[in-house]
């Protein structure tokens, strides 16, 4: 177990290491020129080439990838080309906001996805499963900025019983988890059901009917678990599709996490700042699917952690 | 006359088929009584599993019903009852082990907890007690180290032990019948003679009836007091064992045990010319790496295949047997360069080492292969006659109309009509699948067909029409076979030599009836003293007590000790 933690943890690290080369050769090769952006458009091509040397902009692009690498190392991001502060400290300072959403998030689409999925192979074929499938296809289709809006307008508009939008209460978490785990909640139901169905069809349980359980007993104790073991792995890449959901959703309900900062810098060429969140979110991933493969040999004794 | 425990009364099953309703089972009675054995034996598609399934009310819904007939276990009527009621019996009253231990039981759940889920569901003890009373069941079923089985996964145990677990759940709550489907099938031959040895005795203590299903002659003489023959659904005869073996009255039960393979009955082997060399492997070891730690490195290998040498002539079969895991079907891997190995291998002469898949080529011309299941080797979206002529298409040898000529040719040849050539696998019957396969093996006119375990997953009386075939194709072309089987009967119905596997190296060899009749080896006379006897007249040989038989699996840096063999005879080889 142990070698196999710090097997693990060192192939992250290579793939956390790749990720920085990946993003920074792509940003590179990105037409527009930061310099231009902070200088203003008024700016005489002196200044911009004073700022491309104060930043480093003409140094080789090894040069520049191993400064920023060494100092990323030491814990240090960089500064915003455009906010006065550490990039390190923007996001420290939106990051619980984006976890607490995700979290809530992950809760919401697991309960509606797996209870949906599990509802519907349990009555396979007949009206409630062709309902649920077809409210599980929409919300897979469905996109993301409708939703929030929709859920914006009927709940926190005409119903009011959820705030607008903004961050601190419970209340403020409620729309926006719901709009970020939808289309989770669509795909988990589709998966649980197929899973679900084919653990029911397998031998043990009909030994489990054969031992004279009850239907419920089978259900929990011998279908679920088995049923669930394909979902875990899931929600390990689930976090990458988080990020890019949290942008739009964050900006929907004025939600002050690093999705918005992302979207900021991303529209004015912050680079140092676009870096940071792709670094973070990246780690995010990275980590997701580490702990899903730390949990999946807790909850099945054939995985073996070698 | 002891009571009846179990009474069927023209038990009647439909399946709903998208063509309408189809009866499986029609108008089946009998009756089982106390301590008492009864067979349901057939083929597939007799009906023999339905017919557990509806007493245990276990038949898929809404699929299946049963449209006739009375089942009363004592006093109680079991067709329509409340499926609340139903639960009380199942288990408690009629228990029920199936074919599969591998898949049977819950790979999430330790050997403890699914032994106790069952005790406490029937209340037949107290929370407390639970885990004295699941250990005690294992000791009752003779399982190795009980207490720490109990702590144990379902994946940690040998298909052995897992129906010995299973046979321990069905009689947890001492139930006065016990359905067995098929328990030992899926099971190698002396495992098999195990857990029918362990039924036995169980039986004997507790005093159970048992309904056994099965296939199998050589396991109904073994255990049945009394025999029922089903095919298509309905009764063909029903006897006591001894009857139906020295005296069957109907066609059909004389033609099933006809197809029995015997082992000792077959014919003695017409002497051949000696062939020329068609195969010669020398030295050929398979091992695979385990990997672990840190770094992911090499840590132990599984020795497969460990240093075994033979060889194979024209018109010559080699029969190479052994139980699961031997190696045996890592060497036909190996010789079609499917799995990587070290050693010599030379087919027509060609040595094949090192070659890759462009120089292997045509070797594989010369060398095809029939496999095990005869419907998973077919590819279902593809009519029979394209997966028989692709092997010409790739090796470029036909094309046009001379390939639709070579095609229909190879259909007669295996006894299909060339009119089949358009269908698709699913309109086919298992043994005509298997024939749809070895017509695909023949399309390259190779000089060796490895036929592994290609008659196993078929029905008696198909399966010996298959052999049949396989053994005129051998007497036309002089064509050689290499044939891995654990089934002893029917090697000994088509070989001319035989070695025996244990742990990838070979412990005897010999021609077939020296090996057979002479066997020198421990572990070849286990095989053969293990294999069931159809002729329940026939005293039940003292069974060879079973030693560990040790893992292929060896630390890095550490190998197995290669076996010598001995000659003692004229080509009688045995490891010393």
């Amino acid at each position: 177990m142990q070698a196999y933690l710090v097997r693990r943890l060192f192939e992250s690290a290579l793939i956390l290491l790749g990720i920085t080369l990946v993003t920074f050769i792509l940003l590179y090769l990105v037409p527009a020129d930061p310099a231009r952006q902070i200088a203003g458009r008024s700016a005489t091509a002196e200044t911009v080439q004073n700022i491309r040397d104060q930043l480093g902009l003409n140094d080789p692009f090894f040069i520049q990838y191993w400064r920023y690498l060494t100092a990323l190392l030491q814990g240090d991001m960089g500064r915003s080309y455009l906010q006065r502060a550490e990039v390190s400290e923007l996001i420290a300072s939106r990051l619980p906001a984006s976890l607490l959403l995700m979290l809530a998030a992950i809760v919401t689409e697991l309960i509606f996805g797996l209870t949906i999925g599990i509802v519907a192979a349990l009555r396979r074929n007949r009206p409630a499963d062709h309902g649920l499938m077809i409210f599980s296809f929409v919300s897979i289709s469905a996109p993301q900025f409708v939703i929030g809006i929709l859920l914006l307008y009927v709940f926190a508009v005409k119903l009011g019983w959820f705030p607008i939008g903004g961050y601190g209460t419970f209340s403020h978490v409620v729309l926006p988890a719901i709009t970020l785990g939808f289309l989770g909640a669509g795909w988990y139901s589709r998966m649980m059901r197929s899973s679900m169905i084919d653990v029911l069809g397998q031998d043990f349980v009909r030994t489990a009917q054969a031992k004279g359980l009850a239907k419920g007993r089978i259900i929990l104790r011998h279908v679920i678990p088995n049923a669930i073991l394909p979902i875990i792995a899931m929600i390990g890449i689930d976090i990458g599709l988080f990020m890019s959901g949290i942008v739009v959703v964050e900006s929907v309900f004025g939600w002050p996490g690093i999705g918005q900062l992302a979207w900021q810098a991303i529209q004015r060429v912050d680079i140092p700042v676009i870096m940071g969140v792709t670094m973070v979110s990246a780690t995010a991933i990275v980590l997701g699917n580490l702990l899903a493969d730390f949990v999946a040999p807790m909850i099945d004794p054939r995985i073996k952690t070698k | 006359m002891t009571e009846t425990v179990l009474t069927v009364r023209d038990l009647s099953v439909q399946v709903a088929t998208p063509s309408g309703a189809k009866t499986v089972l029609d108008g089946l009675s009998f009756e089982l009584r106390a301590g008492e054995t009864l067979c349901l034996a057939g083929e597939s598609g007799s009906g023999k599993s339905m017919t557990a399934l509806a007493i245990m009310g276990l038949l898929p819904k809404p699929m299946c019903r049963i449209t006739r007939g009375s089942v009363c276990l004592g006093d109680t009527q079991l067709v329509g009852l409340p499926d609340a009621a139903y639960r009380k019996i199942r288990t408690a009253r009629v228990a029920m082990i199936f074919q599969e231990p591998m898949t049977s039981l819950n790979p999430l759940m330790t050997v403890q907890q699914q032994l106790t889920e069952t005790l406490l569901e029937h209340d037949a003890c107290t929370r407390a007690e639970a885990p004295a009373r699941a250990l005690q069941l294992l000791r009752d079923v003779q399982l190795t180290e009980p207490e720490r089985r109990l702590k144990q996964y379902p994946h940690e145990l040998s298909g052995g032990m897992r129906q010995r677990v299973m046979i321990a759940i069905a009689l947890a709550c001492d139930p006065e019948v016990l359905i067995a489907d098929e328990p030992t099938t899926a099971l190698d031959v002396t495992v098999q003679a195990e857990i029918l040895d362990l039924i036995r005795a169980l039986q004997r203590d507790h005093g159970t009836s048992v309904l056994m299903i099965t296939h199998d002659m050589g396991v109904v003489a073994e255990m049945a007091d009394h025999v029922i023959i089903l095919r298509h659904g309905q009764e063909v005869e029903s006897a006591p064992v001894r009857d139906i073996f020295s005296t069957p009255r109907s066609e059909y039960a004389k033609e099933l045990l006809g197809a029995v393979p015997r082992l000792g009955t077959a014919p003695p082997r017409p002497a051949k010319p000696q062939g020329v060399p068609v195969l010669e492997v020398d030295d050929l070891s398979v091992r695979f790496d385990v990997r672990g730690g840190v770094l992911n490195r090499v840590q132990a290998r599984v020795h497969a295949v460990e240093g075994v040498s033979f060889g194979i002539n024209a018109g010559e079969t080699l029969a190479l047997v052994g139980e699961s895991g031997c190696g045996k079907s890592t060497i036909g891997k190996a010789l079609m360069g499917l799995v990587p190995w070290q050693g010599s291998v030379q087919v027509m002469g060609r040595q094949t080492r090192g070659m890759g898949p462009a120089l292997m080529k045509p070797v594989r011309r010369d060398v095809q292969m029939v496999f095990q299941d005869p419907g998973a080797s077919l590819d279902s979206r593809m009519t029979v006659g394209d997966q028989v002529a692709e092997p010409l298409l790739i090796h470029g040898l036909a094309s046009g109309s001379a390939l639709k000529d070579r095609v229909e040719h190879l259909f007669r040849r295996v006894g299909l009509s060339p009119d089949m050539m358009a269908r698709y696998p699913h309109e086919f019957s298992g043994g005509q699948r298997q024939r749809v396969n070895i017509a695909r093996a023949l399309s390259l006119s190779p000089k060796l067909i490895i036929a592994d375990e290609s008659v196993s997953a078929l029905d008696v009386s198909v399966q010996a029409q298959v052999l049949e075939l396989l053994q005129e194709i051998q007497d036309e072309d002089g064509l050689a076979f290499l044939f891995i089987s654990h089934d002893m009967a029917v090697v000994e119905q088509v070989a001319d030599r035989i070695m025996v596997m244990r742990l990838g190296q070979v412990v005897e060899e010999g021609a077939r009836d020296a090996i057979l009749r002479d066997p020198r080896h421990q572990y070849t006379r286990r095989l053969l003293s293990a294999v069931p006897v159809p002729d329940p007249s026939r005293q039940r040989p003292e069974r060879i007590e079973t030693e560990s038989i040790g893992s292929p699996i060896w630390p890095k840096g550490r190998e197995p000790d290669r076996l010598k063999l001995e000659e003692i005879s004229f080509q009688h080889r045995v490891a010393v």
